[in-house]
């Protein structure tokens, strides 16, 4: 039965991504703007430019370049870049530990954040404490981390500067790491100084992308705390004589966490597409920065490769997500 | 029945509060030729980054202040405002067309329709939205016409999805079984019999969308792929800001608040406008 719907969800995920991968292909190659042109110093011949074209396969036709492009992914050959000339796939690799890091601090945030209101917020029903979580909730709903990340590089940056207002670490320390797993890597060596630099880095780049993420896991837990708190077994622990925050936290969170569990994964995704924008807006040196710079300079392969990373780290968590929900919940582990 | 009330009266004060930001705005941009106390293209070096009016060394006439170029930031903002709308209406009603249509279909008709239709939405929310906009305008040149098209191609998924679950439910409904006993056709009974019920959510997600517009195009601006360079824009407005952020701040807070207000306000908007429509919360 598990393994069943794992298999489905691996074939349909095989799905999405050859389909973003075509998408992606179609949209790059209707470009307007040869970006071998723009690789060339002016005085280039035409022989030049057909040499480079052949180089880089753009002499084939689009069927062709896709095939050839797409059998070099599922080798792990994910072209050369462009603008940088080197392997695109360790590009990647290169800036996604960083973006990993920064969506996985704002997701623990945004749970802390968010469990918080939705607990404080289910205790105390009916008051004004609740509707001041609720409205609290909305605004940080309805403003999108761009917006977010501004607000905080005016109120923290500039306002009041506690914190870095660009980049990932300070750059005039000096680095031991052997990854690129900068913050794991401080921890794991002791290394607390660094630790500290670099979550003074990061701590603005995610509370911009937690705040969204907080506030619909605190709406959402809160409702499901609200639903589950009538039931009978938790007024019987009430009963027993727990308080109600004993109630909440050893009897009706287990319970009332599912139905959230599966909207923080979509919402997860949204979070780490947001890292784009936000680690501009920050100078972190993370792969949706790169990916804009990738963009601007036109650089097909890189653009490609990226999406492609992107889209794969959403299907995966997708899939851990139902995974988790389908070994979670007891009506499909038995069913 | 008392909680009822407070919140029918809290969703009116939101309706009002929101639309009148809105109209505010909106009339603005109508009229920025005539409201607009200065030319927004006007740069003046013995004007650069004037304060606002509250603050000492500022000059009558540039209320909010000026950018580093010396151009007026009220003005700026005023006729910002007009693209931020262009690109709102337009931007949204194309995404809302396309979605509603395909929820609509994938809903009712089931069957491969809606395996089709689901699984190219499951593609689409595969991409990072921002990364996919910046990539379809970067294709499609900058300009008004490529923002627009560019979000209605990435934000119709958001009106499909919806709309789709919606017209399911709807479909199962009895009024929808008698319809077809009564002998009516499967598109006329979709058409006249279920979309003006969906027709509350579709309007709701339409308000909701054109804050996501607003911000879009600013986010573009800010990565300055969106309008010609020579245009005011509320995010072009930002990106200057963010640069000279320590010698004139508010080149960066007055489009920021305009930003949220707007952003805030379409939302509200349209929670009011479904809270208003949805005979059951009525």
């Amino acid at each position: 039965m598990l393994l069943q719907r794992f298999l489905i969800r691996l074939l349909t995920m095989a799905i999405t991504l050859f389909g973003v991968a075509v998408v992606v292909f179609i949209v790059i190659r209707v470009a307007p703007g040869d970006p071998i042109a723009m690789m060339l110093p002016p005085g280039a011949t035409d022989a030049d430019i057909a040499r480079l074209r052949a180089l880089y396969g753009l002499d084939k036709t689009i069927v062709q370049q896709f095939f050839i492009w797409l059998s070099g992914v599922v080798r792990g050959d994910f072209g050369t870049s462009i603008s940088l000339r080197q392997d695109v796939l360790g590009l990647v690799f290169n800036r996604l530990p960083a973006t990993l890091e920064l969506a996985s601090v704002a997701l623990v945030m945004a749970v802390a954040i968010g469990g918080t209101m939705a607990i404080l917020g289910a205790r105390e029903r009916g008051t004004a404490v609740e509707a001041g979580i609720d409205i609290a909730s909305g605004a940080a709903l309805s403003i999108p981390d761009f917006l977010w990340g501004l607000v905080l590089i005016l109120l923290f940056g500039v306002l009041v500067p506690v914190f870095d207002i660009s980049g990932r670490v300070s750059p005039q320390l000096d680095l031991p790491f052997a990854t690129q797993f900068y913050l794991f890597e401080s921890i794991v060596r002791l290394r607390f100084d660094l630790t500290r630099d670099l979550l003074a880095h990061m701590l603005m780049p995610a509370i911009a992308l937690a705040l969204p993420l907080a506030a619909i896991i605190s709406q959402l837990l809160k409702q499901s705390l609200k639903e589950v708190l009538d039931l009978d077994y938790v007024v019987l622990a009430r009963v027993k004589g727990f308080s109600e925050t004993q109630v909440i936290l050893r009897e009706a969170l287990k319970n009332a966490a599912l139905p959230t569990l599966t909207l923080v994964g979509v919402q997860f995704t949204f979070l780490i597409g947001g890292t784009v924008i936000v680690e501009r807006l920050f100078s972190y040196e993370g792969l949706g920065n790169m990916a804009i710079d990738a963009v601007i300079n036109r650089d097909l392969p890189l653009i490609q490769g990226i999406v492609l990373v992107f889209a794969l780290l959403f299907v995966l968590i997708n899939l851990a997500v139902d995974m988790m929900y389908a070994l979670l919940n007891p009506r499909l582990r038995h069913g | 029945m008392d909680e009822a009330r407070i919140s029918r009266h809290g969703s009116r004060a939101r309706l009002w509060l929101a639309g009148g930001w809105l109209l505010i705005a909106l009339l603005a941009a109508i009229f920025a030729p005539l409201v607009a106390p200065q030319d927004p293209l006007a740069q003046d070096l013995m004007l650069e980054r004037l304060p606002p009016f509250w603050l000492g060394g500022a000059e009558p006439g540039y209320w909010l202040g000026t950018d580093s170029l010396g151009r007026d930031l009220l003005s700026r903002l005023i006729f910002g405002a007009r693209i931020a709308f262009i690109v709102a209406f337009a931007a949204a009603f194309a995404a809302c067309l396309v979605g509603s249509t395909l929820g609509l279909i994938a809903g009712y008709f089931g069957g491969w329709a809606d395996r089709i239709i689901s699984r190219i939405v499951d593609v689409w929310m595969a991409f990072p939205p921002v990364l996919f906009a910046i990539l379809l305008v970067a294709v499609l040149g900058t300009g008004l016409s490529s923002v627009i098209i560019a979000i209605a191609v990435i934000d119709w998924t958001r009106f499909c999805r919806v709309i789709r679950a919606e017209t399911m439910g709807q479909s199962r409904m009895d009024y929808v079984e008698n319809a077809r006993i009564a002998g009516y056709g499967r598109i006329g009974i979709m058409l006249r019999e279920v979309l003006p019920n969906v027709v509350p959510s579709i309007v709701a997600l339409l308000s909701l969308e054109m804050g996501i517009a607003v911000i879009v195009e600013a986010i573009l601006s800010f990565v300055n792929l969106s309008i010609s360079t020579d245009d005011p824009t509320w995010g072009g407005i930002i990106a200057e800001g963010r640069l000279s952020i320590h010698q004139a701040w508010w080149v960066l807070v007055f489009p920021l608040v305009t930003l949220i207000l707007t952003v805030l306000s379409f939302s509200q908007f349209g929670e009011g406008l479904r809270a208003r429509f949805d005979p059951v919360l009525r």
